[in-house]
Order: C-alpha cells, then structure tokens, then sequence
C-alpha cells in the first residue's frame, strides 16, 4: 500500500466519509482512517438506527391508537422491543456497508485502525506512517458521556448511554431520560411506545430548548397525552445507583422530588474524541470552548490541517458535518466553496410528531429586536393531517415586516422532517414569503400548511 | 368566459406601459383581435389588442395611467358575467399613476406593518424580458428597490454571480433624491418611458464598460464628388452623406468582424452579417432603428431603407424588431454642425461611430496648401471587446473607403 495520499481523513462518519467522496471526485487521492465502523455514530449508533427504532414507535402507536378508527381492527397486540432493535441493526449494518462499497467505488483507500497526527501533514496508524501532500482533515467526531460528577457515571446496565439503549434486549418497565433535546426525546417517544413508564428530566425551561417555544409546547401536549412524564427547569441534585434502581433527587420550580426508574438514559452532552490523537504534536489547539479551534474556512491552528464535524462546533449534526466535508475537500482542491450558512441548516427531532426548524425562533427575533411578523397554519385545518390522523402541529414563519423575508419557520408535524427543505431552500435563495405562496401547491398535502402560514404572515391566510 | 386584458409587453425591454387613450368604451363590443388601446412602451407607440371576444366590461387602467406589464387593465366577458371575483383576485390594479394601496383591506392584528408591495414579475403572461437579465434574488431587487439601486450596477457574490442581500446592502446608496418643491425658476417634467429607457441603457453604458475614443479626420472630397454624380444619375433615392457613411461603415464591418461584436456576459459573439444601428432623434429622445444585412446592400437599398426608417422612428412606428438586434451604430449629428463628438456605446454593441460636419479647411497635400473638405469620425470602443489598435485598424479602413469611394465596392 502507498504511504502518500493528498488528503488523509481520520474518521469515517458522515464528515469524513463525505469529505472522501468529494475529495475523490476532485481528482485527489484519498484516504479515510476508520477505527470501527465506516459510517461513524450517525449510521452505526445514531440517526440510522434511532429512526427505525421511531418507525417501529410509530406503528406500535398506530396500531394502538388510531387503527380501529381508521377500520382496521387487530386482534391482541404484542410489542417485542428485541425484534424492534434487530430491525434497526440490520438497517445500520446495511447502510455501514454501503459506505464501504462508497469509499470502494469512489477509489478511496480506507486504513483500518486509530490514526495519530504527526508533524507536517503525517498520520500514523498501527506503526505505520501515511504522508498527506495536500491535507490533513480531523473528523474524528463524538461520543456519549455521563454526568459522574452527580454520581451518574455511564454502567451499561442501569445508567447507560444511547449507545447501549439501542442495543437493550428488552424494553425497561421505567426510563428517566436525562436531557430533554432531541436525542432524549426522540427515545422518549420509543420507550413510550413500547410501554416504559418515562419521564423526561431537562435543565433548561423547556423540551427542546434550541427550538421555537410554541413547538416545544406542541410535543409537550402531545407528550403528555401519552403520558410522558416532563420535567422541566429541573436540576438533578444527587442519584442513587442501585442494581436494578436509580433513585434521582431532582429540584424543579422550586420543590425537591424524587424519581425512581429502572434505567436512568443519560442524553445531555457528548464528548469530543480529541485525546491522544496526537493534537500536542501536530500544533492543533483547541478554542476556549473545548471544540478545536477552526478559522472560517474550518482549517486549524496547523498548517493543512482542517477540522470538521462535531469536533469543529455546534451545531452537531450529521448534515452539517457533510457539508463542511464537501466544503473542505474543495478548498484542498483549490475550488472556492460556497460558504456555508450555519444559521440555515435545519434542525430536525424526529419524535411523534416531528419538530423541523430553520433560523430564528420567535424569541430570538424579539432578542434582536427585529421588526416581524408571525404566519401560523395548524393541521387541525389541513385535509390530508385530518385524513390521516395526525393533526397535532402547525407551521409557523417568521417573516421581517419589510420585505417578507424568511427570518426562521418551525413546523411540528408527522412529517416536518420531509417538510423543512421548502423553506430551506427559499431562505437559502432569499425568497420572501410571497414566492413560497406563489409557488403552486398540490392539494391535498401538508405543504400547504407551509403556503398557508406564509399567507396567514401577509394577513390573507385562506382555510381558518 | 371573462378575458383579462392585461399590459402586455410590446417591445422586448418594455417593464411598464402608458395608456395613451382607450379606443374602446366600457360597455362595447368588442372581438379577438381588435384594438382596444394605444399604449406608449419605451420606445413607441404601440396597439394593445383584445385576447378575447365580448364586450369591454371594465375599465381599470384609464387613459394616462402607467402600468407594470402583467397588470391588469381591464376586463372583456359576456354582458351579464360576474367579473367582481376577477376584479378581486386581480391584486393590484392601480387605477392612476401613483403607486397602489394593498388591496387588502382590514389586514389581521397579526400584520403590524403595511404588507409588502406585491411586485412578483411571475405574473407576466409573456414571460421574463429578454435579454439582458440580471440574476438577483427577490429579497435583493426588493432592497434594491427600496433603496433607488440599479440592480445592473451591482455586483452579485451569490453562486454562479448572483445578486443576493449583502451585495446590496454593501452597495454604495445613490444621494437620495431633491425634495419637490414648487418654483418658477424650473419646471419638473415626469420622465417618458422613452426618457426613461434612454437613461436607464445610458447608464448601463457609460457606467461598466470600459469606453475609449479614437478620432480620425476623413478627406471627404471625393465622396462629395461621387454624392454629388450618383445623385446625378436617375430619380432614385436622394443619397445623403449619412447614406454613404453608413455603406462604408458597413463593408469596413464586413472585413473588420472583431469591432462587429456583442459583449455578452461571460462571452462576445462575433457576427458574421452586419446589422447597423442608425441612430434617429425624435421628439423627446433618440431611436436606433437597425439595417439589417447592411453588408450585403447597395448604396441605393441603404438610402432607401434608412429614410424609410428615420421616417417611421419619427413617427414612433417602428417595431421592435426594427430597433433591437444591431451590432454597431452610427450617430450622425454632422448636420448640426458639430465638429466632432464621442457617443455612448449602446449595449451589448462594442462599437459607434460619431460622425461629425463635413467642413472646408485648409489642409497640406503633396507640400501645399489647399482647401479640402473634411469630416471627423470618433469611434467608441469597448475595450472589452475592441482594443486600440483593433478599432485604430479598422477606423483606417472606413476612412480609406471613404477617401476612394471605389474601395466600398472593391
């Protein structure tokens, strides 16, 4: 094997593996150093197999819920939770595969193993030492952590982490989620379905405290009719670790409380996997907020080293990290990227109903005192959400009160997931609220519930 | 069935129209393809036809008014059809030339502010204007709107040159306009669209392409002698000294094709036939009405046609196939007895020639003193497209064939 590559990329998650494809494409010769799976967190143990495990949530819900009224009628029911997370295994497995057979077909040369920064563009990995010509690209990613100074420290059986949630053999009779975000809600929503008694423990004061307060109150509602327990503004003070127990001492508005589950998930923070990779003698140094500190164009403090994904900061998502993949392998190309807009990528929770957002929430617009106006549509008035059962939710768009431009939207729905990339794509080409409306649509869909709020925001809203 | 009649664009650059007069009264019938208006565009009077047959029930454009293309201007439909919810989901329509109160009364608590005037150019039914397109987004014309900036003198950072809000907002605001106030000492006059057309393609001109000028002073004793014998002959078009110019300038072209080229962006087309753009004062601007295939015309089809031309620019009856579509000009202000002058380049063209007055003056030939009869040709140049010694070539030959008049049909 060659030991020179122009771009050498140490980690294969959505951000370096893409980095690799786009490197490849570009005529450079490539390299990815994986350790374990090709994929990273997002394939292996996290977006991929979370959202079979919804799915699986979902019918289970559904065929609770809303199949007698819809004139389906199912004898006894039985949820096995063990054939839930072979499912999303087998999902995982195959998408992890196909990033190989991506890294195979694009010509990308994948080394197997830990890789170390040397000096001057040089990883190491086994003993054995790459040079990169051109670039080094730092994707290395994150992990689950704990909380142990409150006594939480990750056990694999009754505090775990989602990396061993998403292997349980069996559901828990009683979870208490720690961090209502969207990992923590997201498997809210599955131990629910399954029949686990949870409830979910958030710092701040409400679920989902990066998003729009009106749709953290729309999950919350729809939470609780299925009897989610939430605590909100809560602080969790002291836990007892028991073998088959944890006891929480939790503080919320004032009052101290008591919640005993069988499993405590721990989903509030991760940690960067930035040690001993070799930082120190490469010169890549770390910012004052503990991500690795990155110019605009996502390059380190040493030279022709660039850093990507979650390492590189917030927001950690997998699409971001994939776009600052693509970004980086066209500087090392020489191209002039596009320069990515960090405040429209959109953010997504996948729960039951999904929250999607793109932009400001209406808070932040008030904090930086800008002149808008508010467009809302619920599905209780959409045709298609009735018809299908869904009609928790509503769109909502921010619009400035001058030329109608898209300051932030925020939809809850059962498909705001599918339903962001409209707005993402007009706020990304600076359309205004009045192009959304002019764009024709199908009827009868959800997206009309987009053209509706951006109608409802210049006051002409038509179906309620 | 109820027609719309809307403001059609009738010449290709044309963004607003005028209503002269209607011809039609609301209540007469009317059938397809009739006319039913004069409107003025930019560049000419034109007619505005009905796209259907019934009878004019609506009026909503009156005489006088000015309209975006796409705008609705009055309504055709049977005698007893309900045309209210047309008049309705028509938007705006404004009735007179100032700018239209949103239709939409009594806007919810929600609206805090005035609704943003609806300017979707989507509405046109001819689709988007040709040629010359600026890509922006809509929230940058907006801005750029608000704050009196051509688009065209911006620069866009979007993909692929695109204007998007920060290239606007970065752009250096034009002085705000004088405040109207009433004097005696001046009068202000409303722009034509014809005005407005001119300033509009002048500053789109002058302002990014590169101009530089080449004067050169032309003997014109033969071409007098030649003028004066051809207009000798037969009772065939009066031949002018433009006429012969314009042929010179022509059959230059032909042998000249780097000066007969447009500056696209991102590209320059060369042409391989010449099309001379003439340009024509009338009342309250000029015209450039266009020869086409001039190469390819004899001296007598270029008089003809050029008078036939003029005749009709004057009278605003040309059509805009007659205006658009040169690959040089010519500008003639020889009568007024200018000595010599520059012209501004009429995009996307990369070439004029400014022709001045054909004067006596005394000159040196072969050591002596003598009298002759001269004339100044300064060419524009693009230096995009034409470099000096380019235009200094090919301005050579025009005088060369001016000078020997035989040259022009060599």
């Amino acid at each position: 094997m060659s030991q020179t590559f122009d771009v050498i990329i140490l980690g294969g998650g959505p951000a370096g593996y893409v980095c690799a494809i786009r490197s490849a494409q570009l005529g450079l010769k490539t390299a990815v150093v994986e350790r374990d799976k090709l994929g990273g967190v997002c394939v292996n143990v996290g977006c991929i197999p979370s959202k079979a495990l919804l799915h699986s949530a979902y019918v289970a819900n559904l065929v609770r819920h809303d199949a007698k009224t819809l004139g389906v009628t199912t004898g006894d029911v039985t949820f096995d939770f063990g054939a839930a997370i072979k499912h999303s295994r087998q999902v995982s497995d195959q998408n992890s595969k196909g990033v190989g057979f991506l890294m195979k077909k694009h010509g990308v040369t994948v080394i197997a193993g830990t890789g170390s920064l040397g000096k001057g563009k040089t990883v190491t990995v086994d003993g054995k030492t790459y040079t990169a010509t051109k670039a080094v690209v730092i994707a290395t990613g994150t992990r689950v952590k704990g909380l142990p100074a409150i006594g939480l420290e990750l056990n694999t059986t009754t505090v775990i982490s989602t990396d061993d949630a998403l292997f349980l053999p069996k559901v828990p009779a009683s979870v208490a989620i720690v961090g209502a975000g969207a990992v923590g809600c997201e498997f809210a929503d599955i131990f629910n379905a399954f029949g686990s008694s949870v409830t979910l423990v958030e710092v701040l004061p409400q679920i989902l405290p990066l998003e729009d307060h009106e749709a953290a109150a729309a999950l919350t509602k729809s939470f609780k009719k299925r009897k989610i327990a939430i605590m909100t503004g809560a602080t969790i003070s002291g836990a007892k670790v028991g073998d088959a127990k944890v006891t929480l001492d939790v503080e919320a508005s004032g009052s101290r409380q008591t919640v005993a589950a069988d499993v405590v998930l721990m989903a509030a923070g991760r940690a960067l996997n930035i040690e001993g990779i070799g930082f120190d003698t490469a010169g890549v140094q770390l910012a004052d907020t503990g991500f690795v500190k990155v110019d605009a164009s996502l390059r380190t403090t040493a030279d022709g080293v660039y850093a990507i994904g979650d390492i590189a900061g917030p927001p950690m998502l997998a699409h971001k990290g994939s776009r600052e993949g693509v970004f980086v392998a066209e500087a090392i190309a020489g191209k002039k990227p596009h320069p990515i807009r960090y405040d429209n990528i959109p953010s997504v929770t996948y729960c039951h109903p999904e929250v999607a957002s793109i932009g400001l929430t209406e808070a932040q617009c008030k904090e930086q005192k800008l002149d808008f106006v508010v467009g809302r549509f619920p599905f209780s008035a959409n045709g298609r959400a009735r018809a299908a059962m869904e009609t928790d939710g509503f769109v909502k768009i921010l619009r400035g009160s001058r030329y109608g431009e898209i300051l932030g939207a925020h939809i809850v729905a059962s498909h705001a997931s599918e339903m962001i990339h409209e707005l993402t794509v007009a706020r990304e080409n600076e359309y205004t609220v009045e192009e959304i409306d002019l764009a024709v649509h199908a009827h009868p869909t959800l997206s009309e519930a987009i053209a509706e709020a951006a109608l409802d925001s210049l006051g002409r809203v038509m179906h309620t | 069935m109820a027609t719309k009649v809307l403001m059609e664009a009738l010449s290709p650059t044309m963004e607003e129209g005028k209503v002269l007069s209607w011809l039609k009264r609301e209540g007469d019938a009317v059938s397809s393809g009739e006319v039913l208006a004069e409107v003025e565009t930019d560049k000419a009077v034109m007619e505005l036809q009905a796209r259907g047959s019934g009878v004019l029930r609506k009026i909503v454009a009156g005489d006088g008014a000015t309209v975006e293309v796409g705008s609705l201007v009055g309504i055709i439909a049977d005698p007893d059809e309900d045309i209210e919810r047309l008049l309705e989901s028509a938007g705006t329509a404004p009735p007179a030339p100032q700018p239209a109160a949103e239709p939409d009364a009594g806007a919810p608590p929600t609206t805090p502010t005035p609704v943003p005037q609806h300017t979707a150019p989507a509405t046109s039914p001819t689709g988007p204007p040709s040629g010359g397109r600026i890509k922006a987004s809509p929230l940058a014309r907006r801005l750029a709107e608000e704050r009196g900036l051509e688009l065209s003198a911006v620069s866009g950072s979007g993909p692929g040159g695109r204007i998007i809000k920060r290239d606007v907002e970065r752009a250096p605001t034009p002085p705000a306009s004088m405040p109207a106030v009433a004097s005696s000492e001046y009068d202000d006059v409303e722009l034509s669209q014809i005005r407005k057309t001119i300033a509009k393609r002048l500053v789109q001109s002058l302002g990014p392409i590169p101009h530089f000028f080449l004067t050169t002073e032309v003997d014109m004793e033969r071409a007098v002698d030649a003028r004066a014998h051809l207009n000798g002959l037969d009772d065939g078009p009066r031949i002018s000294f433009n006429d012969i110019i314009l042929k010179a300038v022509a059959a230059a072209l032909a042998q000249h094709r780097e000066c007969n080229a447009w500056w696209l962006d991102g590209k320059i087309r060369y042409f391989n036939e010449v099309h001379l753009s003439m340009a024509v004062a009338v009342t309250d601007g000029l015209i450039t009405p266009v020869i086409r295939n001039a190469h390819a015309k004899s001296l007598r089809q270029i008089a003809a046609e050029s008078r036939e031309l003029a005749e009709r620019a004057r009278d605003r009856k040309l059509t805009p196939e007659e205006y658009t579509g040169g690959t040089f000009s010519v500008s003639n202000l020889g009568m007024f007895d200018i000595d010599q002058f520059t012209g501004v380049i009429n995009p996307p063209e990369a070439g004029l020639i400014a022709v001045g007055s054909i004067a006596e003056k005394p000159v040196v030939v072969d050591g002596a003193m003598s009298v002759r009869r001269r004339m100044r040709l300064t060419m524009s140049c693009d230096h995009r497209v034409i470099d000096g010694a380019t235009g200094a070539r090919f301005l050579q030959t025009v005088r060369r064939m001016l000078e020997n008049p035989l040259a022009i049909v060599w």
